[in-house]
């Protein structure tokens, strides 16, 4: 699969935006698990455990980590990031006040802690005690000054649709470590917010982020060349307790099989994201380890649920029964993943993992589309390369839907514009999203007012009942009402999930401490303060 | 004298126009490409009020004319503009891109010229013997494979099963000449098929020199078989292998993106290939305003070699 893309014409020759189509951002309202969260903490149960394993944690060593990357183009301005690299970047030299742990729940940071008043209108966030590289404390006016800089409306921040929620204006500092957030409505999972991404503190004050950036992370900055490297060194004083690595450096590899080329050649010592067909031809060799990073990537159909065919839920519901899910993982996937059922965030948080998996059951498709009189059915298919597996999916669920009468026409269009086009065009398109709590793939793509909302799904008892959870205190009652909400979206929705992808990391053999159980854009994920080399 | 001092003129103004001529069509083409940078850049969020934010943060909401107009004025002062996605001047991209993608370039032609020409002339030697039989076959079949495929069979056997050079050049950044055991792979590979054309071309070009009237004339006067071939059979062979060899200069500086991605090396191509994927549209157009000066240069440069080899062939505008 790889060697076909690899030598395909000039236009597949750039991952950037196969990447950048699998940044995931944890936009829109949110939060999960306050209350029961606050004291936590921090430090990530995965990653120790991961360490225990790996015996010692040796200090000392340079590790070289190569990344797809964006070019001439990039920048060290955490605000800005958007793909995988830039996160790796940003997450060595600054701090979120949240990040999602190994189920995507949110887990304290730089926030020590937090707590809301009874109406989840208004929460009190505590700093633990940290400073920035320059020797500065983290203070709660840094926190409200990177928040209002990502909320500038002159701006175009990927993490101002994240912090939408928060009313700026009123919150305050209430001492240098306890900040007050106002917000604009109950919102129960207001942490999703603090972890959300893009949204790293910085400290007060412009700055020139590509020159000389000041954070408050496990790294110092060294150098910089964009599209190139990027180099950093320990920090000390990093309040989670100093990295084992002295430095680290990011280099940009955009090639797939350059980066694995790298890693054998022992150039590099971590390879990001490699393709399934590599990562078989090496797994268990002994020469490099491969690292799976389960649930990272849903992959999907969507179905536009206002406009026939499926406006019928009927058709809907016979498009999930033609799908063989076994057959669309080990084709478009090469086995790397894991079948879905038609539910966003296997493994996360408030997964109703308790609804029977849907399996292929052509004859009561046949059935219920004879019901909604679409016997003969023709439908148009829009995918693009713009994901690995988008294509090949297409091709193999078109001969599945043949099998059950439905005629499939595949559609390849523009990778550079493809979320945009389908977004409200067409009928039926090929999806894919990175890890988000279920809540935030909720109100950003299932809300009558949402951004993304390429199903469609515009129902106002849905819309109220994710209201009736943003304003749940209860941690068992809010499970309840997503367990509701995911009901329906199995029975009806518009998502058909058909699995779950792998994201495959390589890494030398004296590499230790990578974490296993960290979904793409989890805490744990490319997080090097934990890793050293043996 | 004067004749080709006012042709050259004249070729260098012609040469103008069409650069001028790429850059708009390059400029048209890139517009009319689906999506605009606003768009690239929201990716897999395509809110329509975050694009239409980005949109007018990049100045995309102006019409089309103004910002090619704006960027032309600014040209005239040699100012190339700052590229919408980072704000950086495109001159900084332009000169970060062409230092590997020189380098590249010239250590390929300088043993590009050596090599090519005297497979060429060694085949042209022994035409129909074994020696002429093995090169013409040898450089034939080399030139059947693609870079691609080319450049990923030696790195498998020369980096990683043997260990004998670097695989890739990942990290070094424009510091190329500070690792040269980093630039064997990417500079055989872009030898392969240059070499093989070039070879061909030299050797047909000196079978015919060498059965010219011309030459059995000085070989009736008994001049000796050295003279004969590289003084004057030679002279004729090269004259349409140098046209061939400015169109493989333009192609190496254009930045041979196979390469450049297979080897980690960060040059023009990779410039421009991200600058296109991103709608960059101000990078693009200097890119395109260097290429298309390059390719004018070049091919004047051929055209004059040519003159200088063969002058009875003339000139032409």
């Amino acid at each position: 699969m790889h060697k076909t893309r690899a030598s395909a014409p000039v236009a597949s020759r750039f991952p950037e935006l196969r990447r950048r189509g699998f940044l995931a951002a944890a936009g829109g309202v949110a939060g999960v698990g306050a209350l029961t969260l606050a004291g936590c903490t921090g430090g990530s149960a995965s990653s120790e455990a991961a360490a225990e394993e790996d015996g010692k944690p040796r200090r000392g060593g340079r590790l070289r980590a190569a990344f797809a990357g964006g070019g001439a183009g990039e920048t060290l301005d955490p605000h800005l990031s958007s793909l995988f690299s830039d996160v790796a970047r940003a997450k060595a030299l600054f701090d979120k006040l949240a990040d999602y742990g190994p189920d995507l729940s949110a887990q304290p940071r730089l926030a020590a802690s937090w707590e809301s008043d009874a109406g989840l209108k208004r929460w009190t966030v505590t700093l633990r005690e940290a400073e920035f590289h320059d020797g500065r404390p983290v203070t709660a006016e840094d926190v409200l000054y990177s928040y209002r800089r990502i909320a500038d409306p002159e701006q175009a921040f990927r993490a101002k649709a994240s912090l939408e929620p928060i009313d700026l204006e009123a919150s305050r500092a209430l001492d240098a470590r306890t900040v007050e957030f106002v917000l604009k409505r109950p919102t129960a999972e207001f942490p999703n917010v603090l972890a959300a991404f893009g949204a790293y503190i910085v400290p007060e004050g412009p700055q020139d982020f590509d020159t000389k950036p000041v954070g408050s992370g496990p790294f110092r900055f060294i150098s910089f060349a964009p599209g190139r490297s990027a180099v950093f060194a320990r920090n000390d004083a990093y309040w989670e307790g100093a990295p084992h690595l002295d430095e680290l450096e990011i280099v940009v590899a955009n090639e797939e099989s350059a980066r694995i080329n790298a890693l054998l050649g022992g150039q590099v010592e971590y390879a990001h994201e490699l393709n399934p067909t590599t990562a078989r031809a090496h797994e268990g060799k002994g020469r490099i380890e491969i690292v799976r990073l389960r649930n990272s990537a849903m992959q999907a159909f969507v179905m536009k649920t206002d406009r026939p065919p499926f406006d019928d839920q009927r058709v809907r519901e016979a498009f999930f029964l033609i799908a063989d899910r076994r057959e669309l993982v080990d084709g478009a996937l090469s086995g790397a993943g894991e079948v879905g059922n038609d539910l966003f965030g296997k493994g996360y948080e408030y997964y109703a993992a308790d609804l029977p998996q849907r399996e292929q059951d052509l004859d009561r498709a046949r059935a219920l589309l004879k019901e909604a009189g679409a016997e003969n059915l023709k439908v148009t298919l829009d995918t693009s390369p713009v994901a690995s597996g988008f294509t090949e999916a297409a091709t193999i669920f078109r001969d599945q839907a043949a099998e059950a009468g439905v005629t499939i026409t595949v559609k390849t269009g523009s990778k550079d514009s493809y979320w945009k086009d389908i977004l409200d065009s067409g009928t039926f398109a090929s999806y894919r999203s990175g890890a988000m709590p279920i809540e935030a793939h909720i109100s950003q793509r299932l809300l009558t007012d949402s951004t993304t909302n390429a199903t469609k799904w515009q129902h106002e008892d849905f819309d109220a009942l994710y209201r009736q959870a943003q304003s749940t205190q209860d941690k068992e009652e809010r499970a309840a009402v997503y367990a509701r909400m995911q009901r329906r979206l199995h029975a009806e929705g518009g998502f058909l999930i058909w699995g779950f992808g792998d994201w495959i990391i390589g890494t030398a053999r004296t590499v230790r401490g990578v974490a296993s159980k960290a979904p793409a854009n989890s805490l744990d994920w490319a997080r090097f303060d934990k890793v050293w080399l043996a | 004298m004067s004749g080709v001092r006012s042709w050259v003129v004249r070729r260098l103004l012609l040469g103008l126009g069409q650069t001028a001529a790429v850059v708009l069509l390059v400029f048209a083409l890139t517009e009319a490409l689906p999506g605009d940078a606003a768009v690239v850049l929201a990716g897999d969020q395509p809110d329509p009020d975050r694009i239409a934010a980005i949109r007018e943060a990049m100045e995309l909401d102006r019409p089309a004319h103004e910002r090619l107009l704006d960027w032309a004025a600014g040209l005239l002062h040699g100012d190339f503009g700052t590229s919408l996605v980072s704000d950086r001047p495109v001159s900084t991209y332009l000169a970060d891109g062409f230092g590997p993608t020189l380098l590249l370039a010239g250590l390929t032609v300088a043993l590009l010229v050596p090599t090519g020409v005297g497979l060429g002339v060694l085949a042209a030697r022994h035409e129909g013997r074994f020696v002429d039989r093995l090169v013409s076959s040898t450089t034939l079949g080399v030139y059947a494979v693609p870079e691609f495929a080319f450049g990923v069979l030696l790195i498998t056997v020369f980096a990683l099963r043997l260990g004998w050079l670097p695989p890739t050049a990942v990290g070094y950044g424009t510091d190329l000449l500070g690792h040269p055991a980093a630039l064997v792979l990417p500079v055989v590979v872009l030898l392969s098929r240059p070499v093989c054309s070039l070879a061909r071309l030299v050797r047909a070009g000196m079978i015919d020199a060498l059965d010219s009237p011309y030459v059995a004339h000085a070989r009736r006067y008994g001049l000796s078989g050295v003279r004969l071939r590289y003084a004057h059979a030679l002279p004729n062979a090269v004259a349409p292998a140098a046209q061939q060899l400015a169109r493989t200069i333009d192609w190496l500086l254009g930045g041979v993106i196979v390469v450049e991605a297979l080897f980690v090396i960060p040059g023009l191509g990779t410039v421009l290939i991200n600058a296109v994927a991103e709608r960059d549209v101000p990078v693009v157009q200097g890119l395109a305003v260097v290429f298309g000066l390059s390719t004018v240069v070049l091919n004047l440069g051929a055209d004059l070699v040519t003159h200088r080899l063969t002058p009875r062939a003339g000139v032409a505008a």
